[in-house]
């Protein structure tokens, strides 16, 4: 992964706020640019890796970048509104002020997946990650097999970008299976775990890439079945979330045994967390 | 220190003020031991005041105490709380600052940090091995910390070899002590008359130059090499490997998690003593006005609440989970971050916990004892 060493332990740069959407109650999307020109043409990131976000007199959080990696204008964050620095975010309108360092950490393995079919599976609200993945693939479609989007929430409620759930269900070779918790009026999707789901799942397990994001327990499950329809280790992988202070390996609040998830993370393969994941208390 | 190929000079006791003299001319600022509340700390020396003597460290779980010592040496004390740790890693500091302008634009910038050039005088084997280790956590090629790598380049040590551990001390058996293998700029091994000394550095031969001093005999080398043997045969507590990564890891429902954590009071003295521990919290500091606010860092514990803080999740909810966390980063971790494990045996984790907890016993309860407990 090629480091930015003009942003990275700080201090932040200064960015600002070029548009906002509110996607749910709770979930909005802030498009950034960085106010040096030359420090926003030269960003370059991969889907999956994290930039800091600094909220003046408030803090820094870590927020995965959903934005498209080569569109050079514009660093996109889709945001959940939940603490201090979260909710404080969710207040900034179009020509507010943020600070940014990042990009940091390894992103998803798609510049190597060469015509396999890819399968993304998120649970929660741990969606921003793999929308952009989603985008990713099917703005370069040719590039990949099938796509399987699997997804669960909580509640349906909690779904954000229905419709284009509904539209991604009808494209050629794409599947979408989405599950909630807890059902809604006219909620087309499956009323039920997530896991419930996988069986359902049509890909080639031997030319497949399958990449998780969500609460661990989902993690453990959806590799559990994968690898259990015969999906190599080595195709699996998935994104990790822990404290971050610092964002640049040295706080020490992300480490999960001998990895920094911050720098050798977010986005792991199976094999390197694998035993560790069951374990409550890394 | 003991390299053939280093010119060896013997310093006798009165000469050591002399010593001090011509490291102050070469600008440094002497750190050394001090006697506060009972313990030897580390602090900024006066030009007019001597080293403490005649002191040794008793140290046992949860318990520091200083006795005599009958031979009257300057360094027969093992060691303190603190070690090069705060030098170099400050317990709390500024990283940045931010202002913000009237039309809401923010301007950062980053804090210059205090590096003033010091000499530290009495620095032990364990406690070189442990910058060691931190050198290699915050100078990363590239990517070094620039707060840590300011004040590090400003570094002169003076170290000293332990004739006299402590009951807590456990570095022979992790490879680090007790004579100072590399890392200083001049070692001492004190002897009744005086000290052997060795320059590891250009800078620590420049001040040895001037101080125009004989030649150590065979008989002096000889008798500190000796006493570093002793000192190292003279220690009870070890480990019991220098890679206990796998073995630890294979025993993660070990039941002696739980036995250590009804003992644990998580207060986090042990991760604030530990040369090796590197966390730290970030947190922001806005000024009053509002025009403008501070961003700093300060040192954290994985026995606190908020380390493995994540939004409706506590991943370290209970100490077993803390305590573990802590136990298997220094032991196996530490491996795989950075190629050896991150306890350099220095025992003050031991002396220094409140409740008594000993580092070694644990370690042994761990690895000696089957892992029968399943969660
Ligand atoms: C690699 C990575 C990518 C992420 N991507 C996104 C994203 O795209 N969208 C999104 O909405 N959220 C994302 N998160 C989670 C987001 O960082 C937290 O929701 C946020 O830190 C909460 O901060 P707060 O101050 O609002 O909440 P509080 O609960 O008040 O948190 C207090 C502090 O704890 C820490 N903290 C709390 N929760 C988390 C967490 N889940 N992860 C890391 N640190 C935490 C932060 O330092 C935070 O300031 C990501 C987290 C990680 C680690
Ligand atoms: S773990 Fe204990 S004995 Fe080992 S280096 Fe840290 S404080 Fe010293
Ligand atoms: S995780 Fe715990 S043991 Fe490891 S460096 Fe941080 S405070 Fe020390
Ligand atoms: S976030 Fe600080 S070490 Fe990873």
């Amino acid at each position: 992964m090629t480091r930015h060493a003009a942003i990275d332990a700080g201090p932040p740069h200064a960015a600002t706020v070029v548009s906002r959407v509110q996607e749910s109650p709770t979930i909005f999307t802030l498009r950034l640019r960085l106010d040096d020109p030359a420090a926003q043409a030269a960003f370059r990131f991969a889907p999956g890796q994290f930039n800091m976000l600094y909220l003046y007199g408030v803090g820094e959080v870590p927020v995965s970048i959903m934005s498209d990696p080569e569109e050079h204008g514009i660093i996109g964050h889709t945001i959940r509104a939940i603490g201090r620095v979260t909710r404080g975010l969710s207040a900034l309108q179009p020509g507010d002020r943020v600070g940014l360092r990042g990009p940091f950490g390894r992103g998803w393995p798609l510049q190597d997946l060469g015509g396999n079919d890819v399968v993304l599976v998120t649970g929660g609200l741990g969606c921003a990650p793999a929308v952009s993945v989603i985008h990713y693939v099917l703005r370069r479609r040719a590039r990949f097999g099938r796509l399987v989007i699997i997804q669960g929430v909580k509640h349906a409620d909690d779904l954000i970008w229905h419709m284009q759930y509904e539209q991604w269900a009808k494209l050629p070779d794409t599947q979408v299976l989405v599950a909630a918790s807890q059902g809604a009026a006219f909620w087309p999707w499956h009323v039920g775990r997530v896991t419930e789901l996988f069986g359902l799942a049509r890909f080639n397990p031997a030319r497949a890439v399958a990449m998780l994001c969500g609460p661990e327990g989902m993690m453990r499950a959806a590799a559990e079945s994968l690898l259990g329809r015969g999906l190599p280790e080595a195709h699996l992988y998935l994104s990790m979330e822990r404290n971050m202070q610092c964002g640049v390996g040295r706080c020490g609040h992300c480490q999960f045994g001998g990895a920094f998830v911050c720098q050798n993370g977010p986005v792991f393969n199976w094999a390197e967390v694998r035993d560790l994941l069951g374990h409550r208390g890394f | 220190m003991f390299n053939e190929t280093e010119h060896t000079v013997f310093l006798p006791h009165d000469r050591l003020a002399g010593l001090l003299a011509a490291i102050r001319a070469g600008g440094w600022q002497c750190v050394g031991p001090r006697v506060e509340q009972g313990a030897i700390v580390m602090a900024p020396l006066a030009e007019s005041e001597g080293l403490p003597r005649g002191l040794q460290a008793d140290q046992a779980p949860g318990q520091y105490r200083l006795g005599a010592d009958a031979k009257q040496r300057y360094f027969a004390w093992a060691n303190g709380p603190q070690a090069l740790k705060p030098l170099v890693f400050a317990p709390q500091e500024t990283l940045w600052r931010v202002a913000r302008g009237t039309d809401g634009a923010l301007t950062f910038e980053a804090a210059v940090p205090d590096a003033p050039k010091r000499a530290v005088i009495g620095v032990r084997a364990c406690d070189l091995a442990a910058l060691a280790l931190q050198d290699a956590h915050f100078l990363r090629k590239g990517w070094d910390d620039v707060h840590y790598a300011a004040r590090r380049a400003q570094l002169f040590l003076v170290a000293v070899q332990c004739a006299v551990p402590a009951a807590t001390c456990f570095c022979a058996s992790t490879g680090d002590g007790p004579t100072p293998g590399m890392g200083y700029d001049l070692a001492l091994a004190e002897l009744d008359a005086g000290f052997v000394v060795v320059a590891g550095s250009a800078a620590g031969r420049a001040v040895l130059q001037q101080l125009d001093l004989a030649a150590a005999t065979p008989a002096q080398i000889g008798a500190a090499r000796e006493q570093g043997d002793a000192a190292a045969a003279a220690q009870t507590r070890r480990l019991p490997g220098r890679d206990l990564r796998d073995t630890l890891m294979a025993r993660l429902k070990h039941p002696q998690w739980d036995a250590v954590a009804a003992r644990c009071l998580a207060c986090g003295s042990c991760t604030a003593v530990c040369p090796t521990c590197f966390c730290h919290a970030e947190h922001e500091a806005p000024a009053l006005d509002g025009a403008s606010s501070h961003h700093a860092r300060e040192w954290d514990s994985c026995f606190g609440e908020t380390h493995g803080h994540l939004h409706g999740f506590n991943v370290r909810p209970d100490i077993r989970t803390r305590y573990r966390q802590w136990l298997t980063h220094k032991l196996a971790g530490w491996h795989d971050q950075f190629g050896r494990s991150g306890c350099v045996g220095c025992g003050r984790c031991i002396a220094w916990c409140p409740a008594g907890i000993d580092f070694t016993a644990e370690v042994a309860a761990l690895t000696g004892a089957p892992d029968v407990k399943e969660a």
